[in-house]
């Protein structure tokens, strides 16, 4: 470690934070539906979404309701993408004239994209043709992106709003968000991007010859477009197989630092937007702090780990060097490296500048350890903020049984089907990605993708399945998941790990609306200070540690003492 | 259930047409305005032949030029149509294997020195165009007496391609393999 690597982390850190507020201002006004600057240039267009759709935009949705619109846009967007992905090869824009994909990848990276979690069983560069990557895998970035942050607004308001039925309007949301929000930032950034070096063409690849006369077949596309959405919406699939290592995809220290910030931003403003609506911004900031707290920690870990805990070249003479650089670039060094692994898991982006499988033992489970407490440090864009509420609500209620009172929250009761609710929510995923992972690693279909073997290739396995039910979508890449097995099953975890959290989490949302508000009493706990975010900061890591701890002990704890050992698989 | 219908499958449509098609038009045409050599990909050309990006490595092995890192991508490393790591993990036999073979070909063709690690893993994208500038300065020897050059003039040079931290902090300081060869094709 050295002090210029941690100048970078804390440089990042402050960025973020003076981010929080003004962010947070913008999203509040979307979110209560005030104008905003950019409305008088794109109201109209947004009208014309509506009258064309058929959208009241002053009617609002029960829980049932906004769900049932939620999942009904997702499903046909899965439908058209995968329609899309089989058909390619004889649709426009493919100048490599790749083919179309196998059902079983088409159904996994449909329901990767829909789920926005953006795992990749097929190399970019070599399997998509340019339309798949824009009308395909860019619309469902920019569309799961705005269903999160939905979700969220209408939690949010399930908090904020007493005594009614109504959560807001899924479409004027989604349609809202896109155009207010992630559309205008987008295409700023796509051309921030450009600028530091990202390709944004239509040519087919280049041929090149270097300059020891071998060709050099250069891949090109409209990456630039694609790369800023997949940022900012935490989306995470890349344009080309190495995503965000790749010199194309983030040729520079800058683009770097704009990458990571951009994973970070929405999710960290919509604290801030919690604490605007419900009348208390240190609410919002209570739940930021926590999420602070666990990524500091993540970071300083595997920034260590990677700088000094034991790796491939451990043990061999006259070598000079930072730490472990196998599948790390240059231009980013350990530093960037491991803050970007930390900062892609604790978000559900997975997009990566390394590649997590050549980790250190240690430095690659922080990555897999922040994907298994569901994404909650941040986390993606409105699924990290819901997820965290679900820990919050169970912290409330384990708080509310030491003293014996029924817990309350924001002048909320949390009851029964509250809690019965936000506890199916947070199981649904660990259930996911230890039963596949048992399966996997007992089938012959499971063991045969493995890139390493002892218990790092027990490691590809559970992260792989990690990554899929938390919807992070990075890997331990190794593992050839492109098989009918690992497809098909890899798909299922995706679809669990979104949906049936969404659904019980919108059903809290629903029953927080319809409470009353009751008054702050002497027997309230404050949910704005230090000790509640120690409460939560306690729970989330006692929930993921009883969940996963054998299984961290079977994969990354294992190889971690094989290697001080000597022991190599 | 017309109610739902009807806008889910509006919106995903006209949303198609938004976000798929007219952003990345926009986009294409706003970065073909402004920057246009980084929208082609930053390609280099010398006497009407395209020889490389400046952003991607190529593979180096010749004595006279200095050598990047090595490579997972395609089988025979650098591919740019197959950019990919070795992913293989820190208690893998199969990569010690290599980084000893690795080693023992930089010390026989670099005796004497401290061997950087960059130059004994490969990167994560298998088209890392930079090495550090110590290992640049590390090869100065061996290019040196391939090509009959003064070791202070290659160190010029190495300076001259040496890009520093952005803002003095953020990145590594590094230097670009291929344009510091063409440099050295150029002498």
């Amino acid at each position: 470690m050295t002090a210029n690597g941690w100048l970078q982390i804390l440089f990042y850190c402050l960025l973020l934070l003076l981010s929080v507020r003004p962010l947070g201002a913008y999203l509040h006004r979307l979110f209560t539906g005030e104008r905003v600057m950019l409305m008088p240039a794109l109201g109209g267009l947004e009208r014309v979404f509506y009258r064309l759709s058929g959208v009241d935009a002053r009617s609002e949705q029960t829980w049932q309701q906004y769900a049932l619109a939620m999942l009904l846009f997702n499903l046909l967007g899965f439908a058209l993408l995968y329609l899309l992905l089989r058909t390619q090869a004889w649709l426009p824009l493919n100048p490599q004239q790749l083919p179309n994909l196998s059902a079983d990848l088409a159904f996994n990276t449909a329901m990767s994209f829909t789920t926005n979690t953006n795992w990749q069983s097929y190399s970019g560069e070599q399997a998509l043709s340019y339309l798949s990557q824009m009308a395909g895998l860019t619309v469902q970035n920019f569309l799961s992106a705005a269903t999160g942050i939905a979700l969220a607004f209408a939690l949010i308001r399930g908090f904020a709003r007493k005594s009614t039925q109504q959560l807001g309007n899924a479409w004027v949301d989604v349609t809202r968000l896109t155009l207010y929000l992630l559309l205008p930032a987008c295409l700023l950034f796509a051309c921030l991007l450009i600028w530091q070096g990202v390709p944004q063409n239509f040519s087919a690849y280049t041929q090149a010859s270097t300059l020891e006369a071998a060709q050099q077949l250069i891949a090109q596309g409209p990456i630039a477009s694609q790369e800023a959405i997949k940022m900012l919406g935490t989306n995470g699939g890349g344009f080309l197989n190495a995503n965000s290592a790749h010199p194309f995809e983030n040729p520079t220290p800058l683009s770097n630092l704009l990458q990571m910030l951009s994973i970070f931003v929405i999710g960290a403003a919509l604290t801030d937007v919690f604490g605007r609506a419900v009348n208390n911004r240190w609410q919002g900031h209570a739940i930021l702090g926590a999420m602070l707290v666990l990524f500091i920690a993540g970071v300083a870990i595997t920034y260590w780990a990677e700088s000094a805990a034991p790796n491939a070249l451990s043990g061999f003479d006259g070598v000079q060097g930072p730490g472990n650089l196998e599948g790390k670039e240059t231009r980013f060094g350990i530093a960037a490296s491991a803050l970007f692994a930390v900062i892609t898991t604790a978000a559900s982006c997975g997009a990566v500048n390394a590649m997590h499988d050549s980790f250190t033992a240690l430095g690659g489970a922080i990555p897999l350890f922040n994907i298994q407490l569901g994404e909650v440090i941040i986390g993606g864009v409105g699924a990290g903020f819901y997820g965290m509420m679900l820990y919050a609500l169970i912290a409330i209620f384990m708080a509310g049984l030491m003293v014996g009172r029924t817990p309350e929250y924001i002048g909320k009761k949390i009851e029964v089907r509250e809690v019965k609710l936000a506890t199916l929510a947070v199981l649904a995923a660990p259930l996911a990605i230890l039963l596949f992972t048992a399966i996997a690693c007992v089938l012959p279909a499971g063991l045969t993708g493995l890139n390493n073997a002892g218990p790092h290739g027990f490691t590809e396995i559970l992260y792989a399945y990690a990554s899929a039910a938390g919807n992070n979508g990075s890997a331990f890449a190794g593992l050839s998941a492109n098989s009918v097995f690992y497809n098909s099953t890899l798909g299922i975890a995706m679809l669990i790990g979104r949906f049936a959290i969404i659904v019980p989490m919108l059903a809290i949302a629903g029953s927080l609306a319809a409470k009353k508000q009751i008054p702050v009493s002497a027997g309230t706990l404050p949910t704005d200070g230090g000790l509640f975010v120690a409460l939560l900061v306690a729970v989330v890591l006692v929930f993921g540690g009883l969940t996963f701890l054998p299984s961290l002990v079977l994969g990354p704890l294992a190889e971690h003492f094989a290697m001080l050992a000597g022991t190599q698989f | 259930m017309n109610t739902y219908l009807r806008p889910a499958l509006l919106m995903l449509l006209l949303f198609t047409l938004l976000c798929g098609a007219a952003y990345p038009l926009a986009v294409t045409g706003l970065g073909q305005l402004l920057f246009a050599h980084q929208a082609q990909g930053s390609l280099i050309e010398r006497q009407g032949r395209i020889i490389g990006s400046e952003l991607l490595g190529q593979n180096f092995s010749a004595a006279k030029y200095f050598h990047g890192r090595p490579s997972a991508a395609g089988t025979e490393g650098y591919d740019a149509s197959a950019s990919g790591a070795s992913n293989l993990g820190p208690s893998s036999a199969k990569l010690r294997q290599s980084i000893e073979a690795r080693l023992a070909t930089l010390k026989a063709e670099n005796p004497g020195q401290l061997v950087p690690a960059e130059l004994l893993t490969a990167s994560a994208s298998g088209l890392d165009p930079d090495i550090s500038p110590q290992a640049a300065q590390f090869q100065i020897p061996r290019v040196a007496s391939a090509r009959g050059l003064d070791a202070q003039r290659l160190q010029q040079l190495i300076d001259q391609h040496t890009q520093g931290r952005w803002l003095g902090f953020i990145g590594e300081p590094r230097v670009n393999v291929l344009q510091l060869n063409l440099a050295l094709d150029a002498l």
